[in-house]
């Protein structure tokens, strides 16, 4: 089982409990856990899981298919740089190191002391036979306050849900198509629309 | 380029935009050569359908000569093809299994949203057919930019006109799956609702599927005029009760199949119809179902109702309970176009299907506003119009 899960209640994954305390049940399950805002989304992608792990594990690539992931800078083999994008024009900044990993099967982080938005989560990766593999993604997050909190809590809160489902969305299509979808009419609209 | 774009209802004009260049490498650009309005071009006319922006350009049947294409396209410069209406990239699981109306890959995931909260998934990305399916380009305009264009436009023979294959795109598939998802038996009969182009071409589709009767019903006698031509007995339901007469004319059985091949705007001053034009209007309900109800209710115990009809939201009073005492079966959704059309276009070479026959009006493309009126306000006689962005190229 790699969707974190509740097993007083019943077998569904926690992201889709009805109960406040879900957030803090999720934290009790991950390491080194930050943040209990939990938002989830899985998809099911047609391609091996060596495939999809090895593309997902080259963290500067993720900006790809992030829409609001400006960049990632890779520092050593657990720990990256995350840029970003905030609404007017700003950016937030963490350092997230590796906490758990089992190669094919999952990931987990947290953010480092000083980090803008901390946060923690763990994407899973199942193989899913001929239908490909089922990636999950279970994020954690504190919802931020103060000045850069009224930035950030418009991108984090807006729809934090919908953000992860549409970037994992994209992550599908560049796997399975070799493309982003995109009604563009030329390049430079394409690139003004971002993702 | 120039390009009809909608504006609002009952509004669309001919406006000057950006000609598309790739953007994709799967991508193609196709010079249009021939491009329809389509009936369900008319709920967007009628702002039925909501997530249009003023300046869209609407239009999903076309066909056309490739005259760009990506590093990834198969396709070469000046091939003729028709291209599918939905947006298919052939490599997901539904495009596995041949569903390719169901593929998520052809729409932004921006564009996801609504659908997946109105139908708890995401639709297929279709040509012109509002934001909700991807706000693409549509092929009412002289270029058209073609994603996954590896996948979907079918390469047509030389020699063979264009009206002949040009509803490859859409219609004639439509007609054809409507027919296929009837699970029609030797010595069925089978009613059509709606002898607009997909119930046309599904009583044909029907017939070649061995069916023994077909039964089209309509209330422009020109269209029934034309389902009759292909064989099929008529009734026209301004004159005539229609299920007492599907009850008298299949032995009180029923028909073992019918097909809603009417939709979301029904005509026809019944009662339901007339309640659901008020519910619409004051968006209590968005949809008009007259012709399923009554297609349900006609249908034989243990029959097949097949819908190819375009529903957008909710409907009242769709009689559920006589759809579970009476057993029936029901098949409806988007066309898989990329499956039908090589098949189809070899039954359209041999002469079992005819395609013209079809086509009322043709027209240049600048007058394609003109074309919308003509189609809303006179469906008897304006049974297709094919726009021509080339008598424009001509007249220039």
């Amino acid at each position: 089982m790699t969707d974190l899960a509740n097993p007083q209640a019943d077998d569904a994954p926690l992201i889709a409990s009805k109960r406040k305390e879900a957030g803090a049940d999720a934290a009790g399950q991950l390491p080194e856990a930050q943040g209990d805002a939990l938002v989830g989304n899985a998809v099911t992608i047609n391609r091996p899981v060596a495939e999809v792990y090895a593309y997902f594990r080259d963290f500067a690539k993720l900006p790809s298919f992030m829409e609001n992931v400006e960049r990632i800078d890779v520092l050593d083999d657990s720990r990256s740089h995350w840029v970003v994008k905030a609404p007017g024009g700003g950016t937030v900044e963490w350092d997230a190191r590796i906490t758990e990993e089992e190669p094919e099967r999952l990931i987990a982080w947290t953010s480092e002391e000083g980090a803008d938005v901390p946060n923690s989560g763990r994407i899973s990766f199942r193989d899913a036979g001929a239908r490909g593999t089922v990636v999950s993604a279970v994020i954690l997050y504190d919802p931020p306050g103060g000045f850069i909190g009224r930035v950030v809590a418009k991108m984090f809160q807006r729809e934090p849900a919908i953000q992860a489902r549409r970037d994992l969305r994209r992550f599908k299509q560049l796997l399975e198509t070799g493309e982003i979808a995109t009604p563009a009419m030329n390049p430079k609209q394409f690139e003004e629309m971002g993702l | 380029m120039k390009a009809l774009a909608w504006h609002g209802k009952h509004d669309v004009r001919i406006d000057t935009v950006d000609d598309p260049e790739i953007v994709n490498p799967r991508d193609a650009i196709i010079k249009v050569t021939s491009t329809a309005i389509c009936g369900s071009d008319l709920h967007l006319y009628d702002a039925y359908i909501p997530t249009l922006k003023a300046g869209d350009v609407l239009g999903h049947e076309f066909m056309g000569e490739v005259v760009e294409v990506g590093a990834k396209s198969t396709l070469k410069k000046g091939q003729r093809v028709v291209v599918p209406f939905t947006i298919a990239c052939g490599e997901c699981f539904h495009c596995g299994k041949h569903q390719y109306s169901a593929c998520p890959n052809g729409l932004p995931a921006d564009n996801q949203d609504i659908a997946r909260e109105l139908y708890g998934t995401e639709m297929s990305g279709l040509f012109g057919y509002s934001h909700m399916t991807g706000g693409y380009a549509g092929g009412q305009a002289e270029y058209v930019r073609v994603p996954f264009s590896d996948v979907g436009p079918i390469v047509i023979p030389d020699g063979v006109d264009d009206d002949k294959v040009l509803f490859l795109s859409d219609i004639l598939p439509t007609g054809w799956q409507a027919a296929e998802y009837a699970q029609i038996e030797p010595g069925d009969t089978v009613a059509v609702w709606g002898c607009g182009p997909v119930g046309l071409f599904a009583v044909q589709s029907a017939f070649l599927m061995g069916a023994e009767r077909v039964i089209a019903i309509d209330h422009f006698p020109h269209r029934l005029e034309l389902a009759k031509r292909f064989g099929a007995e008529t009734i026209n339901f301004e004159e005539t009760a229609t299920y007492e007469a599907l009850m008298e004319m299949t032995g009180g059985i029923g028909p073992d199949a019918v097909i809603d091949a009417v939709g979301l705007e029904a005509h026809g001053l019944f009662v339901d119809n007339v309640i659901d034009q008020i519910k619409a209007s004051t968006f209590l309900g968005t949809d008009r179902p007259h012709s399923i109800r009554q297609a349900i209710i006609a249908c034989r115990k243990g029959g097949r109702v097949s819908m190819p009809a375009v529903y957008g939201g909710f409907v009242d009073k769709f009689p559920l309970g006589a759809f579970m005492e009476k057993g029936l079966t029901l098949k409806t959704g988007q066309t898989h176009v990329q499956h039908y059309m090589p098949g189809l276009l070899n039954a359209i070479m041999e002469d079992k299907i005819d395609t013209e026959f079809l086509i009322s009006h043709r027209m240049p493309l600048s007058e394609a506003p003109e074309g919308y009126r003509m189609f809303k306000d006179k469906q008897n006689e304006v049974t297709k119009i094919v726009l021509k962005p080339g008598m424009d190229r001509a007249a220039a």
